[in-house]
């Protein structure tokens, strides 16, 4: 297993240097200029001179090859740079925006785990029931509704109830206190983008389990395991759900890995100060160093996430080793 | 019944005492508390006010640092109340107007605790008016005028101009001009775009990237009993919906930028008398640029046929419901002494009373020069207000003319991107300035050659000279008639560009704000140390 972790960890490299590579090029395609984007922003013409020296100050007036060579070597070094908007260590800029992706993630996740399990398998084992179409209705809307939308309403339900509740609105704080400061403010804050995020990621793995689910309870071994007087218990929690996991638990890495990085518009609706609003800001800002770091903290993310699914795997389904 | 009316003359007049006596004693300023107040950006640039342009650095940096001279922040609403920050008076010319010498307060401190001195606010300016090669100075274009900066002793500065004009002094004013440390700009000029020391009310406390600035009560401050906050939080949000609900909820207590009628409204019919709205005409306006250097528009008579069909008289009044625009005007803001009347623009093509006459002159002219039923691109800038209204209602008036005109939204970028490369037919264009400085402010409807923010494509050696005579005109009667001359010329005479009504500042605040009033303009008077919380 050991070899096989380091096998997989060794293969990372290849998808990281291919997707330097791509993120470096794309960057270099998009027309326009940080210097003018920077120095010209209320519409200014800058001086030829004054943006001759902050190409040389970025690095940017230096041939095209070097800068991709200087990047994957500083890269292999985990030194990610200075941020070219900002001046700031790129390191530095990430961590400031990490801990609230990280945070609405892990929450979220473990609310679409909590509620997309256990109803998922309920839907199954209650197929064409009023359970299940109640199930797979909320399911659908889930995933029928952006997640931005269900954060304005829920921001503006907040208001409103505590408007006629209390007699005066209230909301979640908006800017961001780290949970080992303030615990409630924190989770105050938190709480509702997790919830809404969550509903579409629990919806989405709720419709896999329960199709899972549903094909499993079909195989022989489950027909077996009834048969020789299992408690059907038993027969639910150790022979199909353990099962019927496997392609949940694809999902739900895939999900989280995405979550980092991809909260874009959740992120505006509730002032986040997140790894998404980063993104849009660097690129916008072309930002090319800020822009590579967190396309590769993004890879990185999902070969990490492929990597502990696939481990999972061996512990749900024990016919599968790694060699 | 004399005697009666006396006495009750007399009451009323006991009665308006009394009552002034007690709003007066109502509005003592209260020291404390914290002043949480939203940013609408993501976060400035960068620190540095010398180098910077948007608001996001001017809101989030002012309360840190002093300037030489600013705006009365007591009467901001003024156009031409300027009265001395680090200056003990304000200097009177000699030299024929080509000197001034500024007396420095003295007993300031920096943040770091040393003294500020004549030096260092040398220093700056120096550093604002001409920067040194490879540092980038926003208004450098301001202070053609200029041509010394020095301090000739611990606590005097000294200006000497190239030439005498009215527009030194409100120049002077700007709202971004910080005092830097003499001694850290020789070091490294670019320090203070990463970092914040001045000797402004409040010291810097923190600031989270992308999220929030934070500054305290600099106790050393050197006007006494200021500031009466024990310090501020800067909130950066970007969308307006979550500043809005910030300030619904007292999150936020205010937004200095502005918001549109639609928020005003909401605030107000959610809160009532917990809220307060101050309003103002706003020095900023959309223009609309035709691109000279494309066909029919190098034709006058077609660019004059764009303004004609423009109804802003009555446009003006039905896109304030809706927009952040409200009073029409010529090229001047209209609250200036140096503004048109109503009776002067009415004789410009664009702002004729009779607006039926009006658009049959531009049928008239577009036929004559061949471009009927004339189809082109109005480009404009990816910001609602007020830009793509005003986008929508220019695209409805010219139709009435029977133009055929697209709207293409591009976003910021690649907007600035087009109209340095002059690709575009016409383009919303805007001109937003800080202090009133109409002599200044003017600039944008200059050629390139001589102001570089102006994208039409023009050359035009006659508006250059009645430019530069305006400029040096110091008499105010001759001023007002030239500056007339100046916008007839660009105006009507060659349309090099149409004005759309001015916007108008809209600021919300929770009722507890007080001590902040209201400019025609979001970068100034900002510095914070009149503003006390009535909780």
């Amino acid at each position: 297993m050991y070899r096989y972790v380091a096998n997989r960890v060794l293969l990372a490299v290849p998808t990281l240097i291919g997707a330097a590579a791509l993120v470096f090029v794309l960057m270099r395609l998009i027309p326009g200029d940080i210097c003018l984007v920077r120095l010209g922003s209320g519409g200014g013409n800058v001086d030829p001179r004054t943006i001759a020296a902050c190409h040389a100050e970025l690095g940017l007036d230096r041939p095209v090859i070097l800068q991709f060579v200087d990047f994957v070597w500083n890269f292999s070094r985990l030194d990610f740079g200075i941020s070219m908007w900002s001046g700031k260590p790129v390191a530095e800029e990430i961590a400031a925006r990490l801990p609230i992706s990280l945070e609405i993630a892990v929450m979220a996740t473990v609310f679409a785990i909590l509620i997309a399990i256990p109803l998922g398998t309920i839907s199954a084992l209650k197929q064409n029931s009023w359970i299940d179409h109640v199930v797979r209705t909320v399911a659908i809307a889930g995933i029928a509704t952006p997640s931005f939308w269900l954060g304005i309403l829920s921001i503006l339900a907040v208001l409103e109830i505590s408007n006629a509740v209390f007699g005066a609105p209230w909301m979640p704080p908006i800017d961001y206190v780290p949970f080992w400061e303030d615990p409630l403010r924190n989770l105050s804050m938190a709480i509702l983008p997790a919830l809404t995020v969550g509903y579409r990621y629990a919806a989405v793995s709720m419709r896999m389990t329960r199709s899972a689910m549903l094909e499993v309870l079909r195989e022989d071994y489950i027909r077996t395991a009834r048969a020789k007087g299992l408690l059907e218990r038993l027969v639910i929690n150790r022979h199909a759900l353990k099962n019927a996991l496997l392609p949940v638990v694809t999902l739900i890495g895939i999900e989280f890995a995405f979550l980092i990085g991809g909260l874009v518009v959740t992120e505006q609706v509730f002032n986040l100060n997140g790894v998404g609003r980063l993104f849009v800001l660097a690129v916008q800002n072309q930002d090319y160093t800020l822009t590579q770091a967190l396309v590769m903290l993004t890879v990185a993310i999902f070969v990490f996430a492929n990597l502990a699914v696939d481990l999972l795997y061996a512990w749900l389904d024990p016919r599968i080793r790694f060699g | 019944m004399i005697r009666k009316s006396g006495w009750a003359a007399a009451g009323l007049a006991v009665f308006c005492v009394a009552t002034m006596a007690a709003t007066a004693a109502a509005e003592t300023p209260k020291r404390g508390g914290t002043l949480t107040f939203m940013i609408p950006a993501d976060a400035p640039p960068s620190f540095d006010g010398h180098r910077e342009t948007t608001f996001a650095t001017v809101h989030a940096v002012a309360p840190f640092y002093s300037v030489l001279i600013r705006v009365n922040p007591d009467n901001p609403s003024s156009t031409t109340d300027f009265v001395c920050d680090l200056c003990t008076e304000m200097p009177q010319p000699t030299d024929g107007g080509k000197t001034y010498t500024f007396k420095i307060r003295q007993g300031v401190k920096f943040h770091d605790g040393t003294p500020l001195t004549a030096a260092d606010v040398a220093a700056s300016w120096q550093a604002i008016v001409r920067p040194p090669d490879g540092v980038s100075s926003a208004r450098e274009s301001y202070f053609i005028m200029v041509d010394q900066v020095e301090a000739t002793d611990p606590t005097t500065v000294v200006f000497r101009l190239k030439f005498a004009t009215n527009a030194f002094l409100p120049a002077l004013a700007d709202p971004y001009a910080w005092i830097y440390k003499k001694e850290i700009l020789d070091k490294d000029p670019h320090w203070y775009e990463k970092n914040i020391m001045g000797s402004g009310p409040f010291k810097f406390a923190s600031y989270d990237i992308g999220q929030s600035i934070k500054g305290v009560r600099n106790p050393d401050y050197y006007r006494p009993g200021q500031p009466y906050l024990d310090g501020f939080i800067g909130i950066f949000a970007a969308k307006q919906a979550v500043r809005v609900d910030a300030i619904r909820a007292d999150r936020a207590a205010i937004e200095f930028r502005g918001l549109p009628p639609s928020a005003r409204d909401e605030l107000v019919r959610e809160l009532g008398d917990k809220i307060t709205v101050q309003t103002s005409d706003w020095n900023c306006g959309n223009l609309v640029t035709p691109n000279h250097k494309k066909k029919p528009f190098d034709d006058v008579r077609v660019r004059r046929a764009l303004a004609l069909a423009i109804d802003s008289w009555h446009g003006a009044p039905a896109l304030s419901k809706i927009a952040t625009v409200h009073t029409v005007a010529g090229i001047v803001f209209p609250g200036s002494p140096l503004a048109a009347s109503k009776q002067e623009l009415e004789q410009l093509a664009g702002f004729w009373p009779d607006i039926g006459k009006s658009r049959e002159e531009a049928r008239r002219l577009l036929k004559e020069a061949g471009a009927e039923g004339l189809k082109f691109e109005l480009m404009n800038r990816n910001v609602d207000q007020p830009y793509k209204y005003v986008g929508t209602w220019l695209i409805d008036e010219w139709s009435k003319v029977g133009l055929q005109v697209t709207q293409r939204v591009l976003p910021t970028g690649p907007f600035f991107d087009a109209l340095r490369h002059g690709t575009f037919d016409v383009t919303v264009d805007f001109n937003c300035q800080s202090v009133v400085n109409p002599l200044l402010d003017i600039g944008k409807f200059l050629p390139h050659s001589v102001y570089a923010e102006n994208y039409g494509g023009y050359d035009d050696q006659k508006e250059i000279e009645l430019y530069q005579a305006l400029l040096r005109e110091t008499d105010a009667t001759k001023q007002q008639a030239m500056i007339r001359e100046f916008e007839r010329y660009v105006l009507d005479t060659q349309t090099h560009m149409i004005m759309t009504p001015w916007w108008y500042r809209i600021v919300p605040a929770r009722s507890y704000v007080k001590g902040w009033k209201i400019s025609p303009s979001h970068y100034i008077n900002q510095d914070l140390a009149n503003v006390w919380l009535d909780k």
